[in-house]
């Protein structure tokens, strides 16, 4: 068999290298010679290539098509998250995914089942994976309003919002990030496990060098919260699965008061009426569409314990990350190292909006952040100044485009390349309709357009439309 | 592959097959075999071993007529690939070589290349997964085939791998 296995791969190679095309877009928006820039931002690779033939047995080495945002290579022995023996012990297939072994999903649903459920009920993620950051002192927040374009000064305290780290100079996207202020000058947030080693070189250096031009009058104490787990509830049941392990007697219990991007400290009650030592983080957020909590617990408190509580309860399933990014990208949501990287700024990922209101003038002492002289005129003026824009498509009935796919123009019988797909899969809550995300030329990217898609060399007829293909569903304050 | 496993050919010859309805013979697992000795072997051509698999989970079937052949997917792959949505099927008189793709297979978080385990020439896709791909995670090694063919050389089965190889294969993984 040995001898028959290079055999066989070396003829898969040679086949699919006739029908792989490269997808020559990248920086800022611009149509570039330079191959895989974006579909390969970190020059890492899947090993499947979704326009590229792969046989079932890449695939299913591949992650079984599983994406994620690394530019690691895979070395030697993964880490486990707290919850690993939770996951084993529901018949969880479990991948390598950002360095760690994580859930692609349960015994009990498939993949569709699963994605389904967490529309209608609530589905409970391992996030553990992912790195939380505390950051605090007198220097906190004007270090995060430079590596950020987020008024964070504007920010309440118990509030959120996504934002991205962004490169000096190019501001280019390092890590998209969601950044929530606990007090005045007292910061959590959220980065990509994928971008683990980028996201903690880049940090460093921006600290180093913020300490260097400030001195120790604006200190800033930069921790990692290695030893909190981190897990989401998310869909409609969510809330009504949370609510009755709360703790607290007061106001502050009343979930129904804890809005979208806000979030809580609060105690659970444990198995005998006993509470939870510490408060855990509660944030009314997630990365699926839905209402949902993203849970710090803290070290004190033992992360299969809070999970063992939340599936007693029926409405509540384990998800893992097949469906987790099918619903992100039904939410119109990205995937860092495919969607976005630090080939795009936010302006031309169609992330304008993480840029603050009053950061954009650029005559003003507010507008100095990290890239703010590539992107405030691509904010002003993107016609003359972008190239491309990150929208979403429709494409026909048939094969579903994927990552990687090209974007041509039907009018143009020489179908040249418009752009390329970043993400993409038949939608489960669609009824299996292909949808996908990805960037097209400047000009072209009105709703509406009729552009094609090369689908295994097949000519799909697509169409650009706005996103998210799912509605979101947060729970937001009464409007008055 | 044990060279050992090559050697024996324990498996359904023609005249099991001619005594067993097929379909009856296609539930049995190909992982439990069939008890080995019980079946005499008349000969040693490959004609014989009709069933055979890939490293890359595909199966084909060699017809009774020794020159057409059914491939589709192996129950391990259907189970492991998950809900399949969309199954391309390949154009009548296309002609492959062995390791090429004949179709391929879509769930919602994959896309996989269907190889053809030998060379031939496409006769038909099986219409039957146009309308209705999740057949394929139905009845994956039965009525889901996914591509008749016109094998250009049969003796180029006896170069696959017998059910109990195969099965070696996925213990592996």
């Amino acid at each position: 068999m040995s001898a028959v296995r290079p055999l066989r791969r070396g003829l898969y190679l040679l086949g699919s290298r006739s029908i792989a095309r490269t997808a020559p877009v990248g920086a800022n928006g611009a149509l570039t010679s330079v191959p895989h820039r974006l579909a390969s931002p970190q020059g890492w690779r899947p090993l499947r290539s979704p326009v590229v033939g792969s046989s079932i047995a890449t695939t299913l080495a591949a992650n079984n098509g599983i994406r994620y945002a690394s530019s690691a290579t895979p070395s030697g022995s993964l880490r486990k998250t707290q919850l690993y023996d939770l996951h084993i012990a529901k018949g969880a297939k479990m991948v390598p995914f950002a360095g760690f072994s994580m859930p692609l999903q349960y015994s009990d649903l498939s993949h569709v089942e699963s994605h389904k459920w967490t529309r209608e009920k609530a589905s409970l993620f391992d996030v553990s994976h992912m790195v939380q950051h505390r950051l605090s002192g007198p220097g906190a927040l004007d270090l995060l309003m430079k590596v950020t374009p987020s008024s964070l000064d504007k920010l309440k305290d118990n509030t959120s919002t996504l934002s991205c780290l962004l490169e000096p100079g190019t501001g280019g996207i390092v890590d998209d990030t969601v950044i929530t202020r606990l007090s005045g000058d007292t910061f959590y947030f959220v980065t990509n496990a994928g971008r683990r080693d980028e996201d903690l070189a880049f940090l460093q250096s921006e600290i180093d060098a913020f300490k260097l031009a400030h001195g120790p009058e604006k200190n800033i104490t930069w921790e990692i919260l290695e030893d909190r787990a981190l897990v989401a509830l998310q869909g409609p049941q969510a809330a009504a699965a949370l609510q009755p392990l709360i703790a607290e007697k007061d106001a502050s219990s009343d979930l129904s008061t804890l809005y979208f991007g806000n979030c809580r400290s609060l105690h659970l009650t444990l198995p005998g009426a006993t509470t939870t030592a510490e408060p855990l983080l509660i944030s009314r957020t997630g990365y699926t569409g839905e209402d949902g909590f993203e849970i710090s617990i803290p070290a004190s408190v033992s992360p299969a314990t809070i999970t063992d509580l939340l599936l007693q309860n029926p409405a509540v399933r384990l998800a893992g990350l097949a469906a987790r990014d099918s619903l992100r990208l039904e939410a119109g949501m990205c995937l860092y190292g495919h969607d976005i990287s630090t080939a795009q700024t936010p302006p031309s990922a169609a992330l304008g909006w993480v840029v603050g209101k009053d950061r954009r003038d650029p005559s003003s002492p507010q507008s100095n952040f990290n890239g703010s002289e590539t992107i405030l005129p691509q904010l002003a003026s993107p016609a003359k100044t972008l190239s491309q824009r990150r929208v979403g498509f429709t494409i026909e009935k048939g094969s579903p485009a994927r990552e990687g796919a090209i974007i041509v123009d039907v009018n143009d019988e020489s179908r040249p390349q418009i752009g390329v797909v970043t993400s993409g899969l038949p939608s489960p809550s669609l009824d299996g309709q292909n949808i996908a995300m990805g960037y097209i030329k400047q000009g072209l990217h009105k709703k509406g357009s009729e552009v094609g898609v090369l689908v295994r060399n097949k000519l799909r007829k697509a169409t650009v439309v706005g996103m998210p293909w799912v509605e979101s569903k947060f729970h937001r304050p009464p409007k008055a | 592959m044990s060279a050992a496993a090559r050697v024996i050919r324990p498996f359904a010859s023609r005249a099991l097959f001619q005594k067993l309805p097929m379909s009856s013979v296609r539930r049995v697992s190909p992982a439990a075999g069939f008890p080995r000795g019980s079946i005499r072997s008349f000969s040693q051509s490959p004609f014989w071993q009709v069933k055979k698999y890939t490293e890359s989970h595909e199966w084909i079937e060699l017809a009774d007529d020794g020159k057409t052949a059914k491939i589709g997917i192996t129950e391990y792959a259907a189970k492991s690939l998950g809900d399949v949505v969309y199954v391309e099927l390949p154009a009548a008189d296309l002609e492959v070589s062995a390791g090429e793709p004949v179709g391929a297979v879509e769930s919602v978080k994959s896309a996989s290349d269907v190889l053809s385990p030998v060379s031939g020439t496409v006769l038909q896709g099986n219409a039957a997964l146009e309308d209705k791909a999740k057949f394929i995670n139905e009845s994956p090694e039965g009525d889901a085939w996914i591509v008749e063919i016109s094998v250009s050389d049969p003796a180029e089965l006896d170069g696959l791998l017998d059910a109990t190889a195969y099965k070696e294969t996925i213990d592996e993984e």
